[in-house]
């Protein structure tokens, strides 16, 4: 029904939509020039750092003067609005609109630093960080997806394998039980979801709110009744970063890249592994027909049921593993809610990176830098209010789920029950 | 409760008492099996009690007893009080006593107010085919616009200052519940994902704001909004008690009434609930069905607005960062419970109403946590959104199949 209107609008809707673009590119240039550029004291410099603590290459400072550089990028995105305004890109639309929002990025950058330093491998580093369990959300959300079961869930499975590592790994001492627990506990809240959704037909949506409020209700109740009678149940050992010998000492990506904890290595390798394994192999061919067409799959003998009960409980395992980081590979302990909602960004980056794990990790990295971001700016006492830089990645995900920011298409047949004739 | 208009014949009256009654065997069994599951919760958290049942079960067990009857004793006596107390207070005549035993119930309506407030917001979006998880940034949204409008004009008489400060919260709202509304017309953005994003915005919407001369009290440093002045503050409906039920319940009930109204007896309704029911029918019918949802939409979120509006003219007369509890989210339980009707959703309201109210004497009493009160209730939505599941753990036949008027479409387009 959408799908058949927007192809009858496409042809004027396209063109009305390549104008508001250049407009909006003119008007991003006219906020760099004023609010970043006309911002800064005359003859300043902005300053970034480029070296991590304890890197053996030292690189100097890239110091740039603050106004003249802000007023060049405003001219850029200007030249890139005019373009699109009167031609065009067509098909590099999406590079183009990538390039406008490096511009602005990198000019509130030189307004954020002007006057100031600002590291900008620990901004980097930061974004790897907190990239890393929203996604582990949202692989876990591609797995269900993909074979047509929407997991809103994963927030609260998030919490819990939070919740259920930071004990296991405290009573045990060691971090690895403390995340096997955690997958453990994902596996079953998942399963939940499953038997919910799949056999009960219970609404998808429904099922997982009420998971939801279920680990919020239940992690809360055991944190305030026994973690804070018993608080050496809430102090686990961290997973220290491992520096991979030679590769950590390329200067700026070193550090970034190859100097990370274990969970964020295996977030590359998972990344990776789930794209092929969806993409190239027939397991993820056939996956992939549950999700778009479950009638299909199953009248070539796949078996519907089952695929989606072992995707939602593969999805559930990861996102045990990203609520294992938080505690173990992050913060050090279990707090109430301490998720904050990265369980439903998780599922934006998905929707994001066009429900494939490479798009949603380069997604989860755009979300991770607006979070490190604020992080750095509050402590380089900015004047802007960090409750303002806390919402942007909120904002940034309404804009990515209404297609203001790409578009991408859902598996057909995605909060669909399957019920065999 | 209202007639509803797709039965063409009215079945005979005992047959009408018996389908009601069998609509209430569901319901009731689901709250019991929560609160029974809740009292498992309660003993296996308590680390002493798991050790003294491998030592000496018999006594474990009359421990576990003992702890679970103090607990939900405790539940039941912050909540309804001590109907004892009452009916001696009434033949000693003793008005002053009479009213003090009536404190639980006024706690427990004053803890209902805003329930039923968010409880319509999300049936009258499920009803129209919507998911209204943003009941709670919605009720923020309210809270701050009648929190103004509460302290900026003093010196307005209070018929005028308090329809006007209603009028704001129900605009905050609104304008919390347009934009996703408007979002999925227009986009196809799925609703879920927005209404749960703009919760976090209305959070640290509500910080920042607190941190602005505008609403900061003066002379304090931490978050809290100015007095809400006396001309705007709603009285309490309890001469002599003046902590607990407020004239927001009033309000409540009228809107209830209203939302009942409007979805079963008005034009607009009859479009809400057939874009609900089939959006593609209702275009071919002729109804725009953009402009339903969005228009639904933002009627949720001036429900929920009411809801803030309520606490921060009625109970606490000033905006605090932690204002709800989460009653956006019991909302959500409260509408399933109800069946999206709003008689429903008044009964369920009271019912969590109830729980609300007596979980924080019985975390003081015992020392078992509020929160417990969360989990039964997710265990309450569980029951009731897979009926199967009571029906076969007590084994009851099933009945005419009523569905939750919700099904989900996936996300964006």
């Amino acid at each position: 029904m959408t799908a058949a209107a927007t192809t009858v609008g496409a042809g004027s809707a396209g063109l009305r939509r390549q104008q508001l673009f250049g407009f909006v590119y003119l008007a991003l240039a006219a906020i760099i020039a004023v609010a970043f550029g006309a911002a800064t004291e005359p003859g300043a410099t902005s300053s970034f750092e480029l070296n991590a603590p304890r890197v053996a290459v030292q690189l100097p400072p890239l110091v740039v003067p603050s106004a003249p550089t802000a007023y060049a990028l405003a001219g850029l995105c200007a030249f890139l609005g005019a373009v699109q305004l009167t031609r065009g890109f067509g098909a590099r639309n999406a590079v183009v609109l990538g390039a406008v929002v490096l511009l602005f990025i990198a000019g509130f950058l030189v307004w954020a630093a002007s006057t100031r330093s600002m590291n900008l491998v620990g901004v980097l580093q930061g974004t790897l960080q907190r990239a890393t369990p929203i996604t582990f959300a949202a692989l876990a959300g591609v797995l269900c997806e993909r074979a047509g079961v929407v997991n809103i869930a994963i927030e609260g499975m998030l919490l819990t394998g939070a919740f259920v590592a930071a004990v296991a790994a405290s009573a045990t001492g060691s971090p690895w039980i403390g995340i096997i627990a955690a997958v453990v506990v994902g596996a079953l809240l998942a399963a939940l979801l499953a038997v919910l959704s799949i056999r009960y037909r219970v609404d998808q949506i429904i099922a997982g709110t009420v998971i939801n409020i279920f680990a919020i209700g239940m992690t809360s109740f055991l944190s305030a009744r026994v973690l804070q009678r018993r608080p050496e149940l809430n102090n686990p050992d961290r997973l220290g970063p491992i520096q991979i010998p030679l590769l950590s000492d390329i200067p700026v990506v070193g550090p970034i890249v190859f100097n990370n904890n274990v969970f964020v290595y295996a977030m590359f390798v998972l990344v990776v592994l789930i794209h092929v394994a969806l993409f190239k192999t027939r397991w993820g061919l056939r996956v992939r027909a549950v999700g778009e067409h479950p009638k299909a799959a199953d009248t070539v003998g796949i078996d519907v049921l089952r695929t989606r009960y072992q995707n939602v409980i593969l999805g559930g395992m990861l996102a045990g593993v990203g609520g294992a980081f938080l505690v173990l590979g992050s913060t050090g302990r279990f707090d109430r809610e301490m998720t904050a909602g990265r369980g439903f960004i998780g599922l934006a980056a998905m929707i994001f990176g066009g429900w494939a794990p490479v798009g949603s990790f380069f997604a989860s990295l755009v979300f991770g830098f607006a979070d490190s971001l604020q992080a750095r700016l509050s402590i380089l006492n900015v004047p802007i209010p960090s409750e303002l830089l806390l919402m942007v990645p909120y904002v940034v995900t309404i804009l990515v789920v209404a297609g203001l920011v790409g578009r991408a298409r859902a598996p057909a047949a995605d909060g669909r029950p399957y019920e065999k004739e | 409760m209202a007639a509803v208009p797709e039965r063409p014949t009215r079945p005979g009256l005992t047959r009408q008492a018996v389908t009601f009654g069998r609509g209430l065997l569901l319901p009731a069994l689901a709250i019991l099996t929560a609160l029974i599951l809740g009292a498992l919760v309660i003993v296996l958290s308590d680390p002493d009690l798991v050790t003294l049942f491998g030592v000496d079960p018999v006594a474990a067990l009359g421990a576990s007893w003992d702890l679970v009857a103090a607990a939900y004793g405790a539940l039941i006596a912050g909540s309804i009080g001590n109907p004892g107390d009452l009916v001696g207070a009434l033949a000693a005549g003793d008005l002053d006593a009479f009213v003090a035993a009536l404190d639980p119930i006024s706690v427990t309506l004053q803890r209902s107010t805003p329930l039923i407030f968010a409880g319509l917001s999300v049936a009258l979006a499920f009803r129209s085919g919507l998911f209204n998880i943003g009941a709670e940034g919605q009720l923020y949204l309210g809270a701050l616009f009648a929190v103004f409008v509460g302290f900026s004009f003093p010196g307005l008489p209070f018929f005028i200052h308090i329809p006007l400060a209603v009028a704001a919260g129900f605009l905050g709202g609104a304008l919390w519940g347009f934009i996703p509304g408007f979002l999925k017309a227009r986009t196809g953005a799925h609703e879920v994902i927005v209404t749960i994003m703009l919760n976090y915005v209305a959070y640290r919407l509500i910080d920042l704001a607190l941190k602005t001369d505008v609403f900061q009290r003066p002379g304090r440093e931490d978050p809290i909004s100015k007095e809400v002045v006396e001309s705007a503050a709603l009285p309490p409906l309890i001469p002599g008690l003046a902590a607990g039920v407020h004239w927001g319940l009033v309000i409540a009930l009228i809107a209830a009434a209203v939302v009942s109204w409007l979805l079963f007896r008005s034009t607009k309704g009859f479009e809400f609930r057939a874009v609900g029911l089939n959006p593609q029918a209702a275009r071919y019918a002729g109804i725009d069905t953009g402009r339903t949802v969005i228009l639904a939409m933002a009627v949720c979120g001036g429900l929920a607005g009411l809801a803030g509006t309520s606490e921060v003219l009625g109970s606490n007369r000033r905006l605090v960062s932690g204002l709800s509890p989460g009653y956006g989210f019991d909302a959500i339980a409260l509408a399933l419970l109800g069946r999206s009707r709003p008689l429903g959703v008044v009964a369920a309201a009271l019912l969590f109403g109830a729980l609300r109210a007596g979980a924080t004497p019985m975390q003081a009493a015992t020392g078992i946590p509020i929160d417990l009160v969360v989990v039964v209730q997710a265990l309450v939505i569980m029951f009731i959104a897979a009926p199967a599941l009571v029906r076969g753990l007590y084994r009851i036949r099933a009945g005419r199949t009523t569905g939750t008027e919700v099904f989900s479409k996936g996300w964006g387009t």
